[in-house]
């Protein structure tokens, strides 16, 4: 009797501890999980500045003013045009 | 008992008085069972109170914010992006600042000292903005002053990367990021999106340890795709502006439409603001002209009565009309034409826009049947976009029409109209004889139209509208290298206090490739001031040159030769107004 009861609590101690670590490694988990939410979250944010900032460089208005006064482009008249029109057998499927 | 001097006797029992035993007893009993009450009070009775305080202590509260969605063109280019920026707030009652630390903090934040002074003043107060919506760069360096009790709040702005092109369509948000204007008004409830809170448990430092349950996970806004295509909108806007500055116009509207699908592709007027800029233009600038301002739209109506004629079978596209030398009256008014004509086809009536010509087609209608298909064209109605502040326009009932009512009516007096609607009116001769319902956004099925002409009498229309912009018409500036053009112009009066002006509003509509219409543009110039003022000579320019642009922007392919363009010697016919 007094051998299980002792064995019992060996039991219990062990439980107990076991609690007591995996709740510390739970808390620390959680901490990373926080970390890297947070880093996705900053992620984010930056994905969105880098977007506005590709929307704000490519304006149209933006674009054609670096081609024309930058690149000395120019629209080409309509008869500088040449359309050709697609036959099947033209494109290959990728 | 001196144990260090008398040595434990070892020799037997020693006896103890039996009390002894007994107090301890009782002594370590009574200790147990404080014990056990206290832990009953702790545990028991007072345990949420207990609770409570400890929550206080490292129990938080926190607000995850949800993102506000981006609004983009329909090939995903971004027209509005919430991104973080740092509000600066501060506590007076714990701020402890000197002097030199209050110049550099209102340099970095572009105060004047003296102002940050002021708003660190009362110091019962626990909460005061000092500058709202910081740049996260400019922020990082008011924390590197390391000031106690100034702090940072992170908070969210719209940035809207067209600026003054798609500012009216966009409209923009408050400072709390609610849409006040525009799209961002209409589709709030999309787009804004449902802030989550969470409650967690932190530790000394601030970090996060763990998650105490009862969350409110943030509903995200979504992303809106509209039917914008970003090139042709910069494009109409940068056409219309010139053709405003240029004529000296108070304003100007545009609108392109896809015929096929009745997305708007472009939507700009002039003048504009820049929706970036936080100090807020005068109400008439914010105005999105083109859906919340009203004008007569003049002989842009023509084609509408002729198309009703048509198809009630009262005239054919040959039949010839009396216009009795260019002048016509009918209950004591005088109707008339800049060029006397004693008669002309219907074609003609169109081509030369003349208005005894169409009175006196309308008056072969009876009020209703007129009425009707105006109605079912979509005058008087919502255009169905939900742009806010949408102006419907007025078309009075047939019952109480008077004959010259009627006769007015048929070129475009005594009826509003917005631009958004004349333009989507036109869908009825660009797609075979049914008008389409529109939409700003992008649209993934087609849509069904509704029919109001027969094919055969949008087609004629079709026809009679090419010879505007031939020599001869009002519009031959509204021609296009390389395609065929279909349009009316329009030029009217403007109604002050119930009598016209000599101001005026200039208008085209037109489509185009005419043989298979893939584009409507309606141009609207709003009091030119200029010598010009006929919509052939102010706004048909500016069509041509979005059309033209926009065609090729659309691959569309020819359906005319690219000499096809052909000036008359002389002046443009100018139009009666």
């Amino acid at each position: 009797m007094a051998r299980l009861n002792v064995l019992l609590l060996i039991i219990v101690i062990a439980c107990a501890l076991g609690v007591v670590t995996s709740q510390h490694k739970a808390r620390k988990l959680y901490v990373e999980l926080q970390k890297e939410k947070d880093r996705a979250q900053q992620m984010d944010v930056e994905w969105g500045q880098l977007q506005l900032e590709q929307g704000t460089l490519a304006m149209p208005a933006r674009v054609e003013r670096l081609a024309a006064v930058q690149l000395q482009m120019q629209t080409p008249h309509p008869r500088q045009i040449r359309y050709i029109r697609l036959e099947s057998g033209m494109v290959t499927q990728p | 008992m001196n144990y260090a001097t008398q040595p434990i006797q070892t020799t037997g029992q020693i006896e103890l008085p039996a009390w002894r035993s007994r107090v301890l007893f009782v002594l370590l009993l009574a200790g147990l069972a404080t014990l056990l009450v206290r832990a009953v009070y702790l545990q028991g009775i007072n345990n949420d109170f207990l609770q409570q305080k400890g929550d206080a202590r490292y129990g938080r509260v926190v607000e995850l914010h949800a993102h506000r969605g981006m609004i983009t063109d329909r090939h995903g280019e971004p027209l509005a992006v919430s991104t973080p920026v740092e509000s600066v707030w501060a506590s007076p009652a714990d701020t402890a600042v000197t002097t030199r630390q209050i110049i550099q903090l209102a340099s970095i934040v572009g105060l004047s000292p003296e102002e940050v002074k002021s708003k660190l003043k009362d110091t019962s107060r626990e909460f005061v903005y000092l500058k709202r919506q910081l740049p996260p760069e400019q922020a990082a360096r008011v924390v590197k002053l390391g000031i106690p009790g100034v702090s940072l709040q992170r908070e969210y702005r719209r940035y809207y990367p067209g600026g003054d092109v798609t500012s009216h369509l966009i409209g923009f948000t408050d400072v709390d990021d609610n849409g006040q204007e525009g799209i961002e008004l209409a589709l709030q409830a999309q787009l804004g999106g449902k802030a989550g809170s969470q409650q967690v448990i932190k530790d000394r430092r601030g970090f996060i340890v763990e998650d105490a349950g009862s969350m409110r996970a943030p509903k995200a806004g979504g992303d809106v795709a509209l039917s914008i295509d970003s090139k042709i909108q910069s494009l109409a806007f940068r056409e219309i502006k010139q053709a405003v500055e240029r004529n000296r116009a108070k304003a100007g509207s545009i609108v392109v439409l896809d015929a096929k699908t009745g997305e708007v592709l472009a939507l700009a007027n002039w003048p504009s603001f820049n929706p970036n800029n936080r100090a807020k233009p005068s109400v008439g600038v914010l105005r999105n002209r083109s859906v919340t301002d009203l004008f007569e739209p003049g002989s842009t109506m023509k084609p509408f009565t002729v198309a009703t004629a048509l198809e009630a079978g009262k005239v054919k596209p040959g039949t010839i009309i009396n216009t009795g030398g260019g002048q016509m009256t009918l209950n004591g008014r005088t109707i008339h034409d800049t060029h006397p004509e004693r008669s002309l086809t219907v074609g003609q009536v169109i081509q030369r826009s003349s208005n005894v010509g169409t009175a006196r087609i309308a008056l072969g209608l009876s009020p209703e049947v007129f009425w009707r298909s105006l109605n079912e064209s979509g005058f008087g109605l919502a255009t169905g976009c939900e742009f806010p502040g949408e102006a419907t326009g007025k078309l009075r009932d047939y019952k109480t029409w008077r004959p010259i009512e009627q006769a007015t009516m048929s070129y475009g007096n005594g009826i509003s109209v917005n631009l958004l609607q004349l333009a989507r009116a036109y869908t009825v001769f660009a797609n075979s004889g049914e008008l389409l319902p529109i939409t700003l956004l992008k649209q993934e099925v087609p849509s069904v139209g509704v029919r109001v002409f027969s094919d055969t009498t949008a087609l004629a229309v079709r026809d009679m509208m090419e010879t505007v912009v031939r020599p001869g018409g009002t519009a031959p500036l509204a021609q296009i290298t390389g395609y065929r053009v279909a349009g009316k112009t329009g030029t009217a009066h403007k109604l002050e206090n119930g009598k016209y002006i000599d101001k005026y509003v200039a208008s085209f509509v037109g489509m185009a490739p005419a043989s298979d219409p893939r584009l409507i543009v309606a141009v609207m110039i709003n009091e030119p001031g200029g010598r010009d003022y006929y919509g052939g000579l102010v706004a048909a320019p500016v069509f041509s040159n979005v059309m033209g642009s926009s065609l090729r922007i659309l691959n569309v392919p020819n359906d005319a030769p690219l000499d096809n363009v052909m000036m008359a010697p002389g002046e443009v016919v100018g139009e009666e107004v």
